[in-house]
């Protein structure tokens, strides 16, 4: 019977400010569950004696134990409970990909709709930072290790929230005038609020991680140099960061942007702001991304945001090998982006001044399946055709980004440029020096980047009580 | 926080020295290298070449024109107050050996970034001829300073105000002719570096220039600085900001440099009413 009343509660859903309003403005989309919805969809979980879900996440997080505990009303154990694996809930919770990892293993998926794991995460964390107490988790005895953590994205702080709570002494170098990486430079405003990141290095901070802003490492100070001031283990999670391009011509005309550099314009520069921020950035009416995966959507949903009458994405391939969460493609189509498929850019065309003004394309259709299993866009014979635009990002990943590993000694690097690090622990061919995240993979997700932050701090930690 | 220790005027108040307390950049920087300075919390990241550093005292020196609202904001801060961030060094240093006898090419707040480069060529043991203009006298800089880092120094200005009466490349063509330079180090606005590069590729002398894109991060993440070198597209940040100036498309580098122009001069124009206002 009771397994009867469970199935009659559907998902629910989290209410969203509504696509012709939000597409203009620059606040959260999704507005967060209340405490009665959050309890209603806790109630849905059937708490599996072997559940699935915790084997989709990274991070191990024991998602029956947390859901139990909102089913119960006891909101501050359950972040607590949360936090003994995560200690960014309030990020995860928003731009994980559930549905491939928790939500997608959930049971109740299989016939219905899963459990919305993502949203009562987003929730418990959200409520402790609203209403909390404040508590910290408790923190081990001091071991007076040293632990400097280049980076401070999502892998990096994961490192540094593990590692302070087991005793060490951890020190965050951030190259950037403002910590969190991707979490504040790429990721937007309206998908993760800033304060929220914020706030999340704010509660590392009070548990003891120091943390220093504007020192890149790899030229203000060396990894060796970090060595010799007495850190005893350094972890290097400083992300991909270097932005890749079309290589066509026209591509240095003025309006053509890498995603990079427009979305920490408007991200972390707060260019979305300007004049009242000093940072300026080109307002495009015609918008063209280039790219179908997350960064691409969220470059285009700020291209809207900031006023375009039309953004439209480019893409070579078909909607099916569009690489994006299918969320994040739903949100661009309510606001109004638009999907150019199968359709590549050869060249931009600029105006006597140098601003580019359109382009010139050719039509794709697949072929055979390439390298990656997905069919291969193959140029349609005769099919050149020209497109207009007057501003236009491109999206189509990032590299290994040099500045660091280049001025290291003793780190292997593969092929591309990425750190060669161990699977099973992030360590690198340099003593006491652990690598994890984009920079070891090359660009991948916030969690996958956390997971690997949580499997180097076990090891260091092992290394540094053990010394192996 | 990054305290103004010294502070100087130059140029009838167009060009503003700033010595700023930054013991770690200061430890680390070298000849051509670069900083990336932010004011306050709503600044913006504003790159600048050092025209000095001091170990010993732990700081670094920069010489900005101001010709913006940011740079209008540096203008305003004064002894003890501080830089909000400053990153750095940033940026590869110039690669200084002996080659024999040089010529070191400044015009205007160019003249800043070229001091530690010509100063630096001469000890290691070069022949160093200096070169330096501006518009008009009042706007020289550095006089004093460039004559002490070379061996031989030419004034030049535009309006024959002082010096030469002319442009610094008709004072370097003429040291081409007379003696056998082996490099040319050329910096300044954007015109000047190219019709330099006119020059010594006639006459077949290798010359560097220092280009000053617009940047945002400053370590190669976003590609705002890209410039194309002989056909390539290298970031400004990372690979320079010291390039081959025979490679370097200037046309390209001039119109990138006006990206901004429209929200520049209405970010410009607001402080000023603000300023007047406040």
């Amino acid at each position: 019977m009771a397994e009867k009343s469970k199935d009659k509660v559907p998902r629910q859903k989290m209410p969203e400010q509504k696509p012709e309003v939000r597409r203009r403005n620059f606040e959260e989309v999704p507005l967060g569950f209340s405490e009665e919805m959050a309890v209603l969809e806790a109630s849905r979980c059937i708490q599996c004696k072997k559940p699935t879900c915790v084997e989709g996440c990274p991070v191990s997080v024991d998602i029956p134990g947390f859901i139990r505990l909102i089913k119960e009303g006891e909101f501050t154990k359950s972040i607590r409970h949360i936090w003994e694996k995560n200690s960014l809930p309030a990020v995860c919770g928003r731009v994980c990909p559930q549905e491939i990892q928790c939500e997608g293993n959930c049971i109740l998926g299989k016939k219905g709709q899963p459990v919305a794991i993502g949203s009562l995460e987003r929730f418990v964390a959200d409520r402790e930072r609203n209403h909390g107490t404040g508590e910290l988790p408790p923190r081990a005895a001091p071991t007076g290790k040293r632990v400097a953590v280049v980076g401070s994205g999502p892998s990096g702080l994961t490192v540094a929230g593990d590692l302070i709570l087991k005793g060490h002494d951890v020190t965050i170098f951030e190259a950037f005038h403002k910590p969190g990486g991707v979490l504040v430079y790429g990721i937007p405003e309206f998908r993760l609020p800033k304060e929220i990141v914020y706030s999340e290095v704010n509660f590392l901070e009070r548990q003891g991680v120091k943390l220093e802003c504007n020192v890149v490492v790899g030229r203000t100070v060396s990894a060796d140099e970090l060595f010799e001031e007495g850190y005893d283990a350094v972890y290097i999670g400083v992300g991909a960061g270097l932005p890749s391009f079309l290589k066509i011509p026209g591509e240095n005309l003025i309006g053509v942007y890498s995603a990079n550099e427009y979305l920490t314009r408007a991200n972390l520069m707060k260019a979305y702001l300007f004049p009242e921020y000093d940072t300026p950035i080109a307002i495009g009416k015609d918008v063209a991304v280039f790219g179908a995966g997350n960064v691409a959507m969220d470059a285009a949903r700020t291209a809207m945001r900031l006023g375009a009458d039309r953004v439209r994405i480019v893409y070579r391939r078909s909607r099916d090998e569009m690489p994006a969460r299918s969320e994040e493609i739903h949100h661009a189509e309510e606001e109004g982006i638009e999907f150019h498929l199968l359709t590549a850019p050869t060249r931009f065309l600029g105006d006597d001044s140098g601003r580019v003004v359109g382009m010139e394309c050719l039509e794709m259709e697949l072929g055979e399946p390439d390298a990656s299993g997905r069919r291969r866009p193959v140029a349609k014979e005769g099919s050149k055709f020209k497109m207009d635009c007057d501003l236009a990002v491109i999206a189509v990943g990032a590299g290994a980004n040099p500045l660091m590993t280049r001025n290291t000694e003793g780190l292997e690097l593969n092929k591309w440029g990425y750190i060669v690090a161990d699977p099973e622990t992030g360590k690198t061919t340099k003593p006491a020096v652990w690598a994890g995240g984009d920079i070891v993979t090359g660009q991948a997700t916030v969690i996958l980047a956390m997971g690997a932050g949580r499997m180097a701090s076990d090891s260091i930690h092992q290394y540094l009580t053990w010394g192996w | 926080m990054f305290e103004i220790l010294r502070r100087q005027e130059m140029a009838n108040g167009t060009v503003v020295m700033n010595e700023i307390s930054a013991p770690k950049i200061a430890a680390k920087a070298k000849p051509g290298q670069f900083v990336i300075l932010k004011a306050n919390e709503t600044g913006e990241r504003i790159p600048l070449t050092m025209a000095n550093t001091d170990p010993k005292r732990g700081t670094i020196t920069i010489i900005y024109q101001v010709v913006g609202k940011s740079t209008s904001l540096f203008k305003s801060l004064k002894v003890g107050e501080t830089f909000q961030d400053v990153i750095g060094p940033l940026g590869q240093p110039t690669h200084l050996e002996k080659l024999g006898k040089v010529a070191c090419v400044g015009g205007g707040t160019g003249v800043a970034v070229l001091h530690p480069i010509t100063k630096g060529l001469k000890e290691v043991g070069n022949h160093v001829y200096a070169i330096i203009g501006s518009r008009t006298k009042d706007l020289l800089i550095m006089e004093d300073e460039m004559k002490a880092a070379s061996h031989d120094l030419k004034v030049c200005t535009d309006d024959g105000s002082y010096g030469h009466h002319g442009f610094v490349t008709d004072v370097l063509k003429e040291l081409l002719e007379k003696e056998d330079i082996k490099l040319v180090v050329g910096i300044g606005p954007v015109p000047m570096m190219k019709f330099l590069c006119k020059l010594t590729k006639e006459y077949g002398v290798k010359t560097l220039v220092s280009l000053n894109a617009i940047m945002v991060d400053g370590t190669g993440m976003c590609g705002c600085c890209r410039v194309t070198i002989g056909g390539e597209t290298k970031f400004a940040c990372v690979d320079g900001p010291e390039f081959d100036g025979h490679s370097v498309d200037f046309e390209e580098l001039a119109q990138r440099l006006e990206s901004y122009k429209e929200e520049e001069k209405r970010a410009l124009e607001n402080y000023m009413n603000e300023c007047n206002a406040g």
